[in-house]
């Protein structure tokens, strides 16, 4: 049921244009964090508006939306995201990776590969991946029109230096196409080599911080890392207790007040869809 | 066995159904009305209005008492209501001169042409709580007397025939819109006032503390405060002049700033401003000094690195609903990353383990 | 007559026909050489469909239109400025440019973005007589190997492309289809 109160998918056409331009200069640019007038949304920054405006400029009255918060559909902020659609553009709604035409997402890349009719839209926090070395946005813009990337690589370096290992797990920073440094959002590491030469459109909406970016489909996305320490996706070292699965992004569930803990897919409707298909791990009912 | 966690769906919608239900507290006390919060609450619904960058004082009512008191809250509602508001055009630079004032003061004469007026202040009230209050039913009256008819001239333009102060110099350029186009860096003094007048209060008013106690000290001086109602006029093409379309209220604050000169300009007084809508004048002097301040760099002072200087700092983390929103958004799941984090501090204190032992046995 | 037309030909259901034609837009710049079909706008000649669809997603009163040629005409003129509110501008100060290829000409005269703001650089419409998935061979962002595109011209693109990221680019139109060329695919 739409609500007739509001225009279609909430935004007025006025501002869908503005960032609907901000997206196309960003697929032309990928990489390159574009500025644009952020409106207040009737939903806290912080809280996916940047998602939520990227997919509203994004949406027809024919696309089928998923949203996911950490992997799952139905945790209280993707729940709370799918249903402003469902009332202000009356679209269709999916769990099913594969059937949605619009995936907004937080924190994680769905395990299914998805496919050239898809557009994946994240919601950023801070889109700037130089802004915990460099607070300062007049600073970090300069450094990224001269291509000045040394103080992120000397910064992976003390990591290694100091613990032996790159101490980023998430938020882990990538190259775009061999020229922009860009922020894939607070994924893990491990959903990182998805973002390289995929099929669907990724657009990067960030509200509070007024930046949108993007990756066209078979951009090419390396993740910084060293000769001698080379990028390693990582993961628990567990199979799912539900479903089995092995190459699955986990989540750690405590069971008891003993500390007892079991492992499961952070991508519920992935897991779902293996125990549908009969797959079971050690810990399934 | 484990059965994952469902039903965020209904969780929300009676996390909402409890919220409403605290909304109203105890049934068998009145309900608030909206006209009560405006009529009482005055000063509360000024905020909301000045912060929400709205001048609507039912609309900043009702969302007051939607938001249970929590002005931050009802800020929200009223900014994120006024950008679904079409716009049909821009008023005229409001007349300030013109003001029916209220309340005007000035700190740095004993008299003036349109004389101090104390107007409805807590200034002078002595802070005791006044137990007569929690009964209901007082109506006072304050003696009234014939308001001054004609225009309050500005205590700033007596310093200007003088040419003891720098001259503000009339500027047609239209300011840029700070919730139409992203925030871009170095801001104008047009776009450092806008923040400004809709900035966090506590945040405006530690700053400009910060700044009397020598950060950046700049001296200040109320040169005037001023609170009362101005015409709003428009300007209409198919007439060809302006006409009013209405009346608010502000609250406006110029500051008179000692300054010895520097390598550009010679010594004389220099100006920093204040304007916010309804009675908020905590809000309004303290942009007044926050704005001087921030203008270290057109005035050849030097930066001595404090936080009222450093226009970025200040205007990236002066707006309450950013910071609330950002600030918050901590609560929402995070075990994605949190899991990655568990996973590289494992490694870390293995790897680190593994060195130990092998210093250990060498 | 010329009052009809110009009130005339915008979108029947701004919301949802602005959101259809956006979304081949977006395909078209993400996927450079692929091809797309706009509908919904009927503007006056000599603007091609696709054209129209573009000025009625995008342009509006914060982005200056440069008309080129036979494109800047009273028709256009008029329904350009009725639907949209698009301020006429020159060259170099526009958003966005429409017109034939040898109307636009030269590319040096639209705003190519600075090294900070690469982004405030123009995006031309190009009308074309023929739109073909021949000609050109197309690389880079958007495409899996490589993609073909009957582009009016190679050199003048891959001189573009050596500006990234600076840049311009372009969407070609020509019925009711559209394709696009953004400054980050190499041409050869």
């Amino acid at each position: 049921m739409t609500d007739d109160t509001y225009n279609f998918a909430y935004l007025d056409e006025q501002t869908k244009r503005m960032i609907r331009r901000a997206i196309l200069k960003g697929l032309a640019i990928p990489g390159y964090q574009v500025p644009f007038a952020s409106r207040e949304m009737p939903m806290p920054y912080g809280w996916g508006t940047g998602g939520v405006q990227v997919s509203a400029a994004v949406m027809t009255p024919e696309d089928r939306f998923k949203v996911i918060d950490q992997g799952a559909d139905d945790t209280t902020n993707a729940v709370s995201i799918r249903s402003f659609f469902q009332r202000t553009a009356g679209v269709a709604t999916t769990t099913t990776t594969a059937e949605a035409t619009v995936i907004q997402t937080r924190h994680r890349i769905p395990e299914a590969p998805l496919t050239e009719g898809q557009i994946l839209v994240y919601q950023v926090p801070i889109p700037e991946p130089l802004r915990f070395l460099e607070p300062r946005e007049s600073e970090t813009r300069k450094m990224h029109s001269l291509e000045e990337y040394g103080l992120m690589h000397v910064k992976l370096y003390e990591d290694i230096s100091r613990h032996g290992h790159i101490a980023t797990s998430y938020a882990y920073p990538v190259k775009v196409e061999g020229r922009y440094v860009m922020d894939p959002s607070p994924i893990p590491k491990f959903d990182n080599p998805k973002l390289s030469d995929c099929p669907a459109i990724q657009l990067f909406g960030a509200g509070r911080e007024q930046r949108i970016y993007a990756l066209p489909p078979y951009t090419r996305v390396v993740s910084l890392d060293f000769e001698d320490h080379p990028f390693e996706p990582s993961k628990a070292d567990h199979p799912c207790g539900l479903c089995g699965a092995e190459d699955s992004y986990l989540d750690e569930v405590i069971v008891d007040d003993a500390g007892g803990r079991i492992f499961v897919c952070s991508d519920t409707d992935h897991c779902e869809g293996r125990q549908a298909a009969g797959h079971r791990g050690k810990d399934a009912a | 066995m484990y059965v994952a966690v469902k039903g965020g769906e209904r969780a929300i919608r009676n996390a909402h159904a409890w919220l409403a239900e605290e909304r109203r507290g105890d049934p068998a006390v009145t309900e608030l009305s909206v006209a009560q919060i405006r009529e009482q609450l005055a000063l509360a619904v000024n905020r909301v209005m000045a912060e929400g960058s709205l001048h609507d004082p039912d609309l900043a009512a009702l969302a007051i008492k939607q938001a249970r008191g929590d002005l931050i809250e009802a800020i929200f509602l009223i900014r994120a209501y006024r950008t679904t508001l079409p716009r049909f055009g821009v008023s005229a630079p409001i007349r300030t001169a013109a003001m029916a004032c209220d309340r005007r003061i000035s700190a740095t004469f004993k008299d003036l042409p349109g004389g101090q007026v104390l107007g409805p202040t807590f200034d002078y009230t002595h802070r005791l709580v006044d137990f007569k209050l929690a009964a209901e039913g007082d109506a006072p009256r304050a003696p009234t007397g014939a308001a001054d008819p004609g225009d309050v001239p500005h205590v700033m333009d007596f310093l200007n025939r003088e040419g003891l102060i720098e001259e503000a110099r009339p500027d047609d350029t239209p300011p840029p819109d700070l919730t139409r186009e992203p925030l871009e860096l170095p801001a104008s003094r047009a776009l450092r006032l806008q923040a400004l007048a809709r900035a966090d209060e506590g945040f405006t008013l530690g700053l400009a503390y910060s700044t009397q106690r020598g950060y950046a000290r700049n001296h200040p001086f109320v040169g005037e405060l001023r609170i009362g109602a101005v015409a709003v006029e428009m300007e209409i093409p198919e007439l060809g002049f302006a006409i009013e379309i209405g009346e608010i209220t502000v609250t406006e604050c110029e500051t008179v700033n000692q300054f010895t000169g520097s390598k550009t300009e010679p010594p004389q007084f220099t100006r920093g401003y204040g304007l916010v809508f309804g009675q908020t004048e905590r809000k309004a002097i303290s942009m007044a000094l926050v704005d001087r301040a921030l203008r270290w760099e057109e005035l050849g002072e030097d930066n001595v690195g404090a936080p009222a200087q450093d226009a970025e700092f200040v205007l990236y983390h002066a707006d309450n609903i950013q910071a609330t929103g950002f600030l918050e958004h901590i609560k929402l799941p995070h075990y994605v990353d949190f899991q990655s984090e568990l996973e590289l501090v494992r490694k870390l204190r293995r790897t680190a383990g593994a060195d130990g032992m092998q210093e250990a046995a060498q | 007559m010329q009052e009809a037309q110009t009130l005339s030909g915008g979108f029947a259901d701004p919301p949802r026909d602005a959101a259809h034609a956006f979304r081949g837009v977006m395909e078209a710049m993400a996927r450079p050489g692929t091809l797309h079909s706009l509908q919904g706008a009927r503007p006056p000649a000599p603007l091609s469909a696709a054209a129209g669809a573009v000025i009625l997603t995008l342009c509006d009163s914060e982005t200056p239109l440069h008309l080129a040629g036979p494109a800047d005409c009273a028709a256009v003129r008029a329904w350009v400025a009725f639907h949209t509110g698009a301020p006429p501008s020159g060259p170099a100060d526009c958003v966005f440019a429409l017109g034939t290829w040898a109307a636009l000409a030269p590319l040096s005269a639209y705003p190519v973005g600075t090294p900070d703001y690469p982004d405030r650089s123009a995006t031309l419409i190009v009308e074309c007589d023929v739109l073909r998935q021949d000609g050109a061979r197309l690389t880079g962002p958007g495409i899996r190997d490589s993609a073909r595109l009957s582009l009016p011209d190679r050199q003048a693109f891959a001189d573009n492309a050596a500006l990234f990221p600076r840049g311009l680019d372009f969407l070609f139109t020509c019925g009711d289809r559209i394709a696009a060329l953004p400054r980050s695919t190499k041409v050869t």
